[in-house]
């Protein structure tokens, strides 16, 4: 690198004027011509069949262009093939509108589309549906018999063996031992925008599809596979996501229904959701638990038990992560891991913010806390005295680990000594005062990405790559400062172009990989430039730059120059103009170094502490400060990083104090479906955040040395929070949210 | 949302008539409740009658010494007006414990009293309730009632009625003065909200056709001793799981008058005289406080999920009658439970 002068830069978002001014356009606002609306009729059953649709009311109303059903689709495959997107974990994935079978509760039965919106929503109010109810099973405690192993593998996880050691011996003998049942409520994303696919009807087949997806190329490949449409015929644009948090990573059914709805009519059509149709998407599974430590007289765990049953659909094998990193976070011989998936007739779960670990770190971290007083140990020394050097999962070491810091350095910024480990010893006033810790660990990884990047005569730099648009975690301000340090530009002469499914391809955006993928492969494409520049120089008449290699040129401020000597300097627009090139342009792929990569466990790490104040009469609880330490590797940019934690840290605590969705098992259907019912966080209920970025240097991850923030800043939090609350009250509250009905 | 027709009127009697000659006709000011409820198909009104232009925004004495509250007052211009902050500061302290600063800049004092139940089940067309389709069943009961009524609810329904400034305003002893086709008469406050019994469709008991045209304020207006405490599941923007409206009058450490209302259990505010008289002439203390707050509950029952806003009533309405004891407080307290 010639310089440092961008990444690690705390640089403001290059596209957040446009944003905050609305002139950012999303799925669902793009005004193309002759648009229809469409608007999605929901079962009000959570099983059974679809008898009758009474289109003909209906379609009698003027202005009412279709009825979409079972009755008249368009043909559609019968191969579960054609249905998988690119994270469809197995199973048979749904099919919108396939047939008469109702599956789950809100399930997308009819679209009506009109010639407005309000038309096709009221339309769809009064389209009468017969059904024949059958009985349904949606309480996961009930079906625990039904209960079985977790596909791991076909859910792209590794798939861990049982067991190692000998954890019943383990634990008969351990010194001390807690055991307890955990339970992480079932959570809808409920990102700002709701979900909406535009689709232009172009003529001769061709669609321009405007999407709110987390995959440009994922959504493209299942429209192209579920219509028979070939690629070249069907483009996706996505240029800015109002937020996702997984639920796009997978098509939900508005992309279907919008495009079956176009190619019929042959016209434009959009269909947009409502917040009360949100809850009729995937969501963070329900997960009961049951966790057993026991330690060796050192203090050092001896034994690590982690049991899970999590709900998934009767129709596809949903899995994540929620036992996986009891067995990696910790140093332990004798683990004993179980993860079981009961079917209920739901819809199926889909990643949510660092799926997994949210709910299965919150048992193990509660878990810890309590053996910290079991044991007498401060709960940091109880989590030093078993820290892991090697991922003891899947026996590798890490290619860096720096939590050992985040809890030194996140624990002395908070005053964690100053703490009094007695509970109801610390108060503020009348208020009980408690102050909890907790960890977490996610994965980093790096998946193939491509990128095309243009210089221009003009001294300008266009950078190219189809990833979604931004997800409101600062990609492209990242890449922009990627781009204009490798090349040597200042930033203001880079753009990044983004969110079309003909441009170079990218992974989905998900598991925080999308700085470290699309990063490197733009790291890549401006060496290429550069090299091109050189030779090119090196080619003029009297160059001073002939015999020099690379590492001796300096590339700075849109000129290229000998190291140190700014009188050689020639800018990068002399070069093109000298050789008469309107342009330079370059195109790679970049792979991860799978086999050295391989060799290593790569993992991001956080230590979270965090001060309640709870009333003790009235049960109101208050998260009054919050210190997180992070373990990243190197930080592009520390001002969207901090941002993506934060957001991470507020959720952590929406998690802990007010987060669920319910269910009425006698309807199999979510109540709380609307967001002043629904829970999260307001303004008023955050105090001080504090986020701390440990150094990190990481050379296996990728070539940026970035391990990706967008999960980790939740993690660690909702137990932080419930070991604080236990802290201040004496009362150990094991499942979530905690709701002051529990403290009572 | 189903088709409507719209017109506009300008004075009360013209808002009455025009009531009277389309069916299926409703009134609207802010709609802050009433679009939620069209957008979900729980309403269905064919004519809306906008009240904006009527001349009902007025905040003003009374010759009595009290205050009237124009109908169409909105809730953010009552809670920060001058008089009401001064004298009559529960008042405001409820209003802003309630909602979010944009719906109470849309939100009417008349709307407020006319906004409907939160419950779930109610929003939901797919699922049964007597309030929405009489004789449907009550959903609540049985299934997720965390938010409901612990006290005067029936086997037809367990709602309860969401407002804040309600209940300050029955704390207050307020009237309502409505307007419509035998004329204009006056409600006390807590004659205006009905308990659902066999008929938990009808929230209150306005005749048909009539309209709210102000809240008026007796003089008293205990603005030495109030406190509002609203309890809910985040710091705002959330209904009160429970909330209480209290007030006093003290000689020195005894108790000369009280007032104490209920929200969030009930389908109406939770007021009795009886309580309230366990008071009088009583030490402000714990002890007292403790045996109001246990008259008030004394026949209050739970349904399962809500059961826990028994115990947190009572030890909430201990804590408001402290807090309204403590140091006079002077003008408006932040809303903070």
């Amino acid at each position: 690198m010639s310089s440092t002068t961008l990444i690690g830069q705390p640089t403001s978002r290059v596209d957040g004027a446009i944003k905050v001014t609305g002139a950012a356009t999303y799925a669902g606002e793009f005004v193309v011509p002759g648009l229809a609306y469409g608007y999605v009729v929901n079962s009000p059953i959570a099983k059974g069949r679809i008898t009758q649709v009474h289109s003909a009311e209906v379609l009698a109303l003027p202005g009412v262009l279709a009825v979409f059903s079972h009755e008249n689709r368009l043909p559609l495959p019968d191969d579960d093939n054609c249905y998988m997107d690119q994270l469809a974990p197995g199973g048979s994935p749904f099919r919108p509108l396939f047939d008469a079978t109702i599956k789950f509760n809100m399930q997308p039965v009819a679209l009506v589309v009109a010639e407005t919106y309000e038309l096709a929503r009221y339309a769809a109010a009064v389209l009468r549906l017969d059904y024949e109810q059958e009985p349904h099973q949606t309480d996961l405690s009930k079906q625990r018999g039904a209960a079985f192993k977790a596909p791991h593998q076909a859910n792209g996880f590794y798939d861990y063996p049982p067991s190692r050691g000998l954890p019943e011996q383990a634990w008969a003998s351990a010194t001390h031992r807690v055991a307890g049942d955990y339970a992480h409520p079932t959570q809808h994303h409920n990102p700002m925008e709701t979900f909406a696919t535009t689709v232009e009807w172009r003529g001769d087949g061709q669609l321009t599809v405007y999407d709110k997806t987390q995959g440009t190329f994922n959504s493209q490949q299942y429209i192209c596979n579920v219509f028979n449409l070939k690629k070249e015929n069907v483009q996706v644009h996505s240029y800015f996501v109002g937020g996702a948090f997984g639920l796009a990573l997978r098509p939900n059914y508005q992309v279907p229904l919008a495009v079956m709805a176009a190619l019929a009519l042959k016209r434009s059509v959009r269909v947009t959701l409502t917040r009360q149709q949100m809850f009729s998407l995937s969501y963070r599974p329900l997960a009961l638990q049951h966790v057993k430590l026991g330690t060796n007289p050192d203090g050092s765990l001896a034994t690590l038990h982690h049991e899970a049953l999590q709900a998934t659909s009767q129709f596809e094998p949903y899995a994540e992560t929620v036992t996986h990193w009891s067995g990696v976070l910790y140093r332990c011989d004798n683990v004993k891991l179980e993860h079981l998936l009961a079917p209920l007739d739901v819809m199926t779960p889909v990643s949510m913010r660092a799926p997994g670990p949210t709910s299965g770190l919150f048992a193990l971290e509660v878990a810890l806390d309590e053996l910290a007083y079991e044991t007498g140990l401060d709960p940091v020394e109880l989590r030093l005295r078993s820290y892991a050097d090697r991922n003891g999962l899947m026996d590798k070491p890490f290619s860096s680990k720096k939590l050992r810091e985040c809890y030194q350095q996140a624990a002395a910024r908070f005053g964690w000594a100053q703490r009094n480990p007695e509970p109801r010893s610390m108060r503020h006033g009348d208020l009980l005062v408690g102050w909890g810790m907790a960890s977490g660990v996610w994965d980093s990884s790096q998946a193939e990405a491509g990128a095309q990047a243009t210089l221009t005569a003009d001294g300008k730099l266009t950078v190219v790559n189809g990833v979604n648009g931004d997800i409101g975690t600062g990609t492209a301000t990242v890449i922009c400062q990627i781009a204009a340090e490798t090349l040597g530009l200042p930033l203001s002469a880079v753009t990044f172009r983004q969110g079309e499914s003909t441009m170079p391809a990218a992974p989905v955006q998900g598991a925080s990989w999308t700085a470290g993928s699309v990063g490197t492969a733009v790291q890549k494409v401006c060496r290429q430039l550069r090299e091109q520049l050189l030779t090119l120089a090196q080619q003029l008449p009297d160059s001073p730059w002939r015999q020099a290699g690379p590492s001796e040129i300096e590339f700075t401020d849109g000129k290229l120059g000998l190291l140190g000597q700014p009188e050689t300097q020639i800018s990068f627009s002399e070069v093109l103009r000298a050789h008469r090139l309107p342009h330079l342009e370059a195109e790679v792929t970049a792979s991860p170094d799978a086999k050295r990569q391989q060799q290593y466990s790569v993992n991001v790490h956080n230590a979270v502490f965090v001060e309640v104040q709870v009333d003790p009469v009235i049960g109101t609880v208050r998260v009054t400060r919050l210190v997180e330490g992070v373990a990243a590797g190197r930080i592009l940019n520390p001002k969207t990083a901090r941002n993506q934690v934060l957001g991470g840290m507020v959720w952590g605590i929406g998690a802990a104090l007010m987060e669920e969705t319910v269910m009425d098992h006698r309807f199999g259907r979510f109540m709380n479906h609307s967001l002043a019912e629904y829970h999260l966080p307001v303004n008023a209920d955050i105090r001080e955040l504090e986020v701390i970025f440990v150094e990190e240097e990481d050379d296996i991850v990728n070539p940026l040395g970035a391990k990706g923030v967008g999960e980790i800043g939740i993690l660690g939090v909702s137990a932080a929070i419930a070991n604080a609350v236990y802290h201040a009250t004496g009362r150990r509250l094991r499942e979530l949210p905690i709701t002051r009905d529990k403290l009572l | 949302m189903h088709p409507f027709s719209y017109s506009s009127v300008n004075d009360a009697a013209a808002a009455v008539r025009e009531q009277a000659t389309h069916s299926h006709s409703t009134f609207i000011a802010g709609g802050t409740n009433l679009l939620d409820l069209m957008k979900e198909n729980v309403a269905r009104p064919a004519h809306l009658i906008g009240l904006n232009q009527l001349p009902l925004a007025f905040v003003e004495d009374t010759p009595e010494g009290g205050l009237r509250l124009g109908a169409l007052a909105t809730n953010a211009n009552t809670a920060y007006h001058p008089e009401v902050e001064k004298r009559y500061p529960l008042l405001s302290q409820a209003i802003l414990s309630g909602a979010t600063a944009q719906l109470r800049n849309m939100a009417t004092n008349g709307g407020n009293l006319m906004q409907r139940t939160r419950c779930y089940y109610f929003y939901d067309l797919t699922t049964p309730c007597n309030k929405r389709e009489p004789g449907s069943g009550c959903s609540a009961l049985g299934g997720f009632n965390r938010i409901h009524a612990i006290l005067g609810a029936s086997e037809q329904c367990i709602a309860t009625h969401p407002s804040d400034m309600c209940v300050a305003l029955t704390a207050l002893d307020a009237l309502v003065c409505v307007q419509g086709p035998q004329g204009e008469r006056v409600l006390p406050f807590a004659d205006f909200h009905r308990l659902p019994g066999s008929t938990p469709h009808q929230d209150n008991n306005l005749k048909p056709g009539e309209l709210i045209t102000a809240l008026e304020l007796p003089k008293q207006g205990f603005a030495q001793h109030y406190h509002y405490l609203k309890i809910r599941d985040r710091a705002s923007y959330a209904f009160a799981l429970v909330s209480i409206a209290a007030v006093l009058e003290l000689d020195g450490d005894t108790i000369t008058e009280a007032r104490v209302a209920l929200g969030g259990v009930a389908h109406k505010p939770w007021r009795e005289r009886a309580a309230e008289e366990l008071l009088i002439g009583q030490p402000t203390t714990e002890a007292t406080f403790t045996k109001a707050a246990s008259y008030l509950l004394r026949g209050a029952r739970g349904y399962g999920h809500n059961d826990f806003k028994i115990e947190l009533a009572k030890r909430g309405i201990v804590r408001a009658l402290q807090q309204a004891a403590a140091e006079p407080r002077g003008p408006r307290a932040l809303p903070w439970a």
